[in-house]
């Protein structure tokens, strides 16, 4: 069985900065991080190799800073990976980047299921996961809460939807996309580590994958950033301080009225 | 017409799923401000009776396109896939909206990717660029601390999900007609070695977070899992859906599916009332788009005020028992 898992690097904190001119990222100065939600992916994918044997392989497209990232999950417990990295690749919207990570998968990696998180907490657009299945002509089953195996390459996955749950039985290949719920992320162990620096982690350039322009960076995508701006978010609101007990009716009766102004109640 | 515009309806147990008239809404001021166009709704489903689909005429379309087969009945995204870009080759359609769901953020990509299409996701507000015709997309990322306007200039259709609650179905026009293509879809689009097995409601009967108007929230300031009966009292009074922040999922006092906030749901509805939650930039990016929000904290200086129209400043303890009780006798009146 091999696994394959597509993982992000983001930025750190939530304050980040945004070129206006070309509408990117600017990554200079910021701590980097795996997208917190793709932890999620590299555990179930380890805990499924661990039932079924076989390995764990990640993957990352982005700058060459992005190796701390695979190197990270390989201490996690994954036993390689590729960064996919090319200044071509620069400006890529999720249309080219789901084309780049499904080209390397299909040029280079043999598979039986790929494993991502459900979305990039820096995009927020959760795109590449089912852009990477749809490329690779794979069946994908996103939002995945659990996955029981039923044998070698059938699989019962419960997916978290908006009223409930959804069951499905699958058959390898397949993608998932995982929430939050499916596992508790491990920490890199000591080992880990070790095992991490010793791994060599081959970067791959376009040179291997041999992707036309028109498919590639801003030229290959179908979407431009217009404009970039920063929202209003505060609100001009009331603010009412309870300061002794007799203050406590006066706020209820403030939430009730607010609830009756408002048609809420 | 030139310029259609297609909405992708959901379908929900046999009922067409509010989101559908929003997307409707969205098209119909996107139609004043595009020439020679029209609104066309696609909607891929095993049955549904004509009054359902006269809904979708009510709520401004002009046309149906209804994919009709057995296998249509559950949502699986490449025999989906397939019937819908057969349809988008024949059509092809100018834009195409679709719901910021569980459903419409997965098939949309995998439809994207095929035809060649830009698709913006998650987007809060649409316009038309008046040179070009263009369709402008506006959306938060990075957490909601920046809104990016997207476009798509050359490729076909434009897609965009929009994201539920964010706009208003128009009023229904129950006079309304229009054009109804009913068309059964062959056997041979279905391949996917995907089987439905089951769909299981949400335990209990508590309220879905994405489909309330209102949702009560909680956080860290509750201090243990018992204290949380007064958010499910609060949330019974009001008819309201309850949410959490991630402490208080981590902690366990309460399931995932109700954590609002970057790794849990974007919701916008009409009342988010935030009560003992500090408000995390993680927690903000997940409910600031809420039309009308109240706070209750204990610390003056929480970054949940900052959003809050009406902001409490006290313990939740002392409030939460003396409001539930104020709101239960008003009901009772």
């Amino acid at each position: 069985m091999r696994i394959v898992v597509p993982i992000k690097q983001v930025p750190e904190t939530s304050n980040v900065k945004m070129d206006e001119k070309t509408g990117t990222m600017v990554r200079e100065g910021v701590e980097s991080i795996i997208n917190p939600l793709d932890l999620y992916a590299i555990e179930e994918a380890i805990l499924l190799k661990q039932q079924l044997g076989g390995e764990v392989i990640v993957i990352s497209m982005g700058p060459p800073k992005a190796i701390e990232a695979i190197k990270e999950a390989i201490a996690m417990g994954c036993d390689g990976g590729y960064l996919i990295s090319d200044r071509k690749f620069a400006g890529s919207d999720t249309w080219a980047t789901s084309k780049i990570l499904s080209s390397f998968i299909k040029k280079k990696l043999e598979f039986d299921i790929v494993i991502a998180g459900e979305r990039a907490t820096d995009g927020d657009t959760g795109q590449v996961g089912p852009g990477i299945a749809s490329f690779l002509d794979i069946p994908a089953l996103t939002y995945v809460a659990s996955i029981d195996v039923e044998n070698e390459n059938t699989f019962v996955v419960k997916r978290l939807v908006e009223n409930g749950y959804e069951f499905y039985k699958v058959k390898a290949p397949v993608l998932f996309t995982v929430v939050k719920e499916i596992a508790d992320p491990r920490l890199p162990t000591f080992r880990g580590k070790i095992k991490a620096k010793k791994t060599e982690v081959p970067v791959i350039s376009n040179e291997f994958l041999n992707l036309t322009d028109d498919e590639i960076g801003l030229k290959g995508s179908p979407t431009r950033v217009v404009k970039i701006f920063k929202p209003k978010v505060s609100r001009e609101g009331e603010k009412f301080i309870v300061k002794s007990d007799r203050d406590i009716p006066v706020a209820v009766d403030k939430i009730v009225d607010y609830l009756k102004e408002n048609n809420f109640i | 017409m030139e310029n259609k515009i297609w909405i992708l309806a959901e379908v929900f147990e046999d009922k067409l799923s509010n989101v559908s008239f929003e997307l409707l809404a969205r098209a119909h001021n996107l139609k004043n401000k595009l020439q020679d166009s029209e609104i066309v709704s696609i909607v891929l489903y095993n049955d549904l009776s004509e009054d359902e689909l006269a809904k979708l005429f009510h709520y401004g379309s002009d046309k149906i396109i209804f994919l009709k087969h057995n296998k249509l009945k559950n949502f699986i995204v490449d025999d989906y896939t397939r019937v819908l870009v057969n349809l988008i080759n024949r059509e092809k359609p100018a834009i195409l909206l679709g719901a910021a769901t569980t459903f419409g953020r997965t098939i949309l990509p995998y439809v994207a990717t095929k035809v060649y299409a830009g698709l913006t996701a998650d987007c809060t507000i649409l316009d038309i660029e008046e040179e070009t015709g263009n369709l402008l997309q506006t959306r938060p990322a990075i957490g909601g601390n920046i809104l990016a306007t997207i476009k798509t200039p050359i490729a076909r259709p434009q897609m965009a999900t929009i994201r539920p609650h964010s706009t208003k179905p128009l009023k229904p026009d129950t006079k309304k007609q229009g054009e109804l293509i009913i068309e059964n879809v062959k056997d041979d689009f279905f391949k996917s070695s995907i089987e439905f097995i089951k769909f299981e409601k949400e335990e209990g009967d508590e309220k879905s977070i994405t489909d309330s108007r209102i949702v009560v929230a909680g956080g860290k300031g509750f201090a243990k899992a018992e204290n949380f009966k007064y958010l499910h009292q609060l949330a019974k009074i009001l008819d309201a859906g309850i949410g959490a922040s991630r402490e208080a999922v981590d902690r366990g006092w309460i399931s995932y599916p109700h954590q609002v906030g970057l790794s849990g749901k974007t919701i916008t509805p009409d009342l988010y009332i935030a009560i003992g939650i500090s408000g995390a930039i993680q927690h903000l990016a997940g409910m600031q788009t809420s039309k009308h929000i109240i706070a209750i904290n204990n610390d003056p200086d929480a970054q949940i005020f900052k959003l809050a129209d009406l902001a409490i400043v006290g313990n939740l303890f002392d409030i939460l028992p003396e409001l539930i009780n104020k709101l239960s006798e008003l009901k009772g009146e």
